[in-house]
């Protein structure tokens, strides 16, 4: 399958994609200056972004970005401040409750901890959905369920207790769940962590997989730079509550800005501050040492 | 700048987060107090917001009553597992009825009284009573801090992700729980409790095994249980209630779920407390 075209390149949060334009049109998810805070405390001011149909799109930034957040949003389950977000064109803080609901049974979301209903064995968890969704015969959830399973490859596991998984298995089985119902957006929250490589190899070709031969749209939000470079389409590199640059996973690796450079590369210096903001170390040292 | 959350049912509900980022975990979706715990502002939010979802999970019942095998289960969590607690302190609540009550009416020349002192003391009063302390105790904070850890865990959120309302999945099969377990555990408490007094009154005491059950069958009327029923329903009620709501509004963290489980079992008895005398007064 050919790479779809990439979005155009931007650095210092412009506008990725003018409103109207055949990539907004073609945009499952359309960020337009969304601003967004919490208790006093600026997440995100101004960040815009397309998701577009059928391709992977990264995001990317330092801890604390909101990256976390950006996916709350999406989902509906928080509405921005101002901006405008809009999800198969529809603007998520307009949503009544049950159009909610039937926003998210078109999605599939893996939680960074699996989030796996702790009363229920592996194959309830993922056979969940269809149970409350889906009219389907036992027969056909058991052979929908196990085929899930063994594409995460944890057939075998289907009768443990999640408290019986690692965390890296209870992921695999969140990502089971989170594609039964064959959604049409696939929304990532930190899937690599705690993958032995593997685990992550095989996780990594399913996103992949599900993309190329059914066409399904992703989001994969991560840390992991290498990772994310071999199967994006798209990617955004999120950074002070705004989008500091986009495109091509190729683009960002070469790109210019002393952030983007910082962040790919992995080095403690540069713009981004690794310390939290702090007093000089020997001068709160010395003022401990009188007492 | 406040956070804005959908008004709706289940997206009050969910429990974000669990990002590793400082903007990801906060306990977004939970209904913020409004004023310091001890304020009479955080006092009236508390009510307002504890009837507001009282509504909220009557109105949840009805869907949630499609669903009748997660009720039974947690009648068994409620009930089932509420037993022995029940029925250990049914019996010793008894023997202490059969040994106080013999010694009073003894002083009198009424022994043979017994058997309608301790019936009308467990049905009207300890019964019920007894039983919803001890249920807030065992089954109430069972309930809190198994959904707080829900919550914690990003569970209901989960559910809410793939489009189920935990309202109906989560907090309305508990609470219809422990509403139908509660009358059944008094029923139990006020049956062994009779046991445990004719075991003092009639073994020890040398009543007349006779004069205990007749006065008791000829002075008991249905005006009796009927009170000690409509207290338990009532205990019941707002006993779950308590424990859902504060579960599902515990914050997400270790501390968060603990404090919850605490207000369950301080507000639980204190209310418990509270009706009981109102309702005695309301049958008398």
């Amino acid at each position: 399958m050919a790479r779809p075209e990439p979005p155009p390149a931007v650095a210092n949060g412009v506008s990725a994609t003018p409103p109207g334009s055949a990539a907004a049109q073609d945009a499952i998810v359309d960020a337009r200056e969304v601003h967004y805070s919490i208790g006093g405390r600026v997440i995100f001011s101004g960040v815009t972004l397309q998701v577009r149909r059928g391709r992977i799109t990264a995001v990317m930034g330092p801890s604390g970005t909101g990256k976390t957040t950006l996916l709350r949003l999406i989902t509906a389950q928080a509405i921005p401040d101002s901006g405008q977000l809009l999800v198969w064109g529809r603007d998520v803080s307009k949503l009544r409750s049950r159009e909610v609901f039937a926003m998210r049974r078109r999605m599939g979301m893996l939680f960074q901890n699996g989030a796996l209903l702790t009363d229920l064995d592996v194959f309830e968890n993922v056979a969940f959905p269809l149970r409350e969704h889906a009219h389907l015969t036992e027969s056909l959830i058991r052979d929908i369920v196990l085929t899930k399973l063994n594409a995460v490859g944890l057939r075998g596991a289907a009768h443990l207790m999640p408290a019986e998984l690692s965390g890296g298995m209870a992921r695999r089985v969140a990502l089971a769940r989170a594609i039964v119902m064959d959604p049409e957006l696939l929304i990532y929250d930190e899937p690599f962590v705690g993958l032995d490589p593997i685990a992550l190899g095989v996780i990594l070709r399913l996103i992949q997989k599900m993309n190329e031969a059914l066409g399904i749209t992703s989001i994969v939000v991560s840390h992991d730079v290498k990772e994310l470079a071999t199967i994006a389409h798209d990617s955004y590199l999120i950074s002070e509550g705004r989008v500091v640059a986009s495109g091509t996973p190729q683009e960002l690796s070469e790109g210019g800005s002393p952030i983007v450079k910082q962040f790919m590369s992995g080095s403690p210096d540069g713009p981004v501050p690794f310390h939290y903001p702090a007093p000089d170390l020997c001068a709160q040292l010395l003022e401990g040492a009188g007492e | 700048m406040t956070e804005q959350t959908r008004a709706s049912p289940a997206a009050a509900a969910g429990a974000p987060g669990g990002g590793s980022s400082p903007a990801g975990p906060e306990p977004v979706r939970a209904p913020r107090r409004i004023a310091r715990p001890g304020t009479i502002t955080a006092g009236l939010a508390r009510i307002g917001g504890t009837s507001i979802f009282a509504v909220r999970l009557v109105a949840a019942c009805a869907p949630a009553l499609a669903r009748p095998s997660l009720i039974v289960q947690q009648i068994y969590n409620a009930g089932a597992r509420s037993l022995i607690i029940i029925m250990l302190s049914g019996l010793f609540t008894g023997m202490v009825l059969g040994l106080q009550g013999a010694y009073l009416l003894s002083r009198f020349g009424s022994e043979n009284l017994l058997g309608v002192a301790a019936a009308l003391s467990l049905l009207r009063e300890l019964g019920p009573v007894l039983t919803s302390l001890l249920f807030a105790g065992r089954a109430g904070t069972a309930l809190t801090s198994e959904i707080g850890l829900m919550r914690a865990t990003d569970q209901l959120t989960a559910i809410e992700m793939m489009a189920v309302d935990p309202m109906k999945y989560v907090a309305a099969p508990r609470f219809l729980g422990g509403f139908i377990a509660m009358p059944l555990l008094t029923a139990v408490f006020n049956i062994i409790g009779l046991f445990g007094a004719q075991l003092i009154g009639v073994w020890e005491r040398g009543i007349d095994p006779g004069a205990f059950w007749s006065q008791m069958q000829s002075s008991v009327v249905f005006r009796d249980v009927g009170e000690g029923i409509a207290k338990s329903l009532v205990f019941g009620f707002v006993v779950s209630l308590i424990a859902v709501y504060e579960g599902y509004h515990s914050e997400p963290t270790a501390e968060g779920v603990g404090l919850a489980t605490t207000r369950t079992v301080v507000a639980s008895s204190v209310l418990t407390l509270l009706l009981d005398y109102m309702l005695t007064a309301a049958f008398m």
